[in-house]
């Protein structure tokens, strides 16, 4: 497994954690019946947000002093992976601004504005990783 | 629509005629990474054509005994 794809796992598996501890750190408050105006989602994102890039950090060189890459370079094919992976991302990006345009639109609280925007981030990091990971694994398609 | 792409490639058996040439050697000579190699050879991956200029000329020898098209277009399924 290249470096590159390694990083891509690396990215994959901490957007996941990190929207997992997001989600059991504010859903019990939303079942538990808080009106969503006093739900505390703001320091829980902000956490989840920097734990992520921490872990992320982290992550990468445990991965690497487990199983060290031969070479950190990427190449051609790399950057191919990438921008089609980032393609397939940036579309779940334009859906949860229009998502949370809709939701200002219809005076929906900051709650959900914020939460449609934070879904969409994560929603675009899986996708854009679980795309790439395919394409390391199956080939870049010729279309 | 994706599709496989119908490039094959005799590289596997170029390595070999060149001394058992590795495919981290053919990798550092092309400026590519190992796994690219590997991703060529199995035809999960269709070089530039000028990685592919880069990787003939390796073998000393015209693009064309390197990699392969078929004469007839398959229908796209």
């Amino acid at each position: 497994m290249s470096y590159e794809e390694k990083g891509t796992w690396v990215f994959l598996v901490v957007s996941v954690a990190g929207y997992g501890v997001y989600l059991a750190l504010v859903l019990p408050q939303l079942l538990n019946g808080t009106p969503v105006g006093e739900i505390d989602y703001v320091p829980a994102v902000l956490w989840t947000i920097g734990g992520s890039i921490v872990g992320a950090i982290v992550l990468r060189i445990l991965v690497e002093i487990v199983v060290p890459s031969g070479s950190t370079r990427g190449d051609v094919r790399d950057k191919e992976i990438d921008r089609l992976g980032e393609r397939v991302g940036n579309a779940f990006l334009v859906i949860g601004a229009l998502g949370a345009l809709v939701l200002a639109m219809f005076e929906a609280g900051y709650f959900w504005i914020a939460n449609a925007i934070y879904l969409a981030f994560v929603l675009s990091a899986i996708l854009s990783s679980v795309t790439k990971v395919v394409v390391y694994r199956k080939g870049v398609p010729a279309w | 629509m994706v599709k496989p792409t119908q490039v094959t490639n005799d590289i596997r058996s170029l390595r070999f005629r060149h001394g058992e040439m590795t495919q981290a050697e053919l990798a550092e000579r092309i400026g590519v990474t190992r796994q690219t190699v590997i991703a060529i050879e199995q035809g999960r991956y269709s070089p530039s054509l000028e990685m592919a200029f880069q990787i003939a000329r390796v073998f000393g020898v015209p693009l064309d005994a390197v990699f392969q098209y078929p004469e007839t277009e398959e229908t796209a399924s």
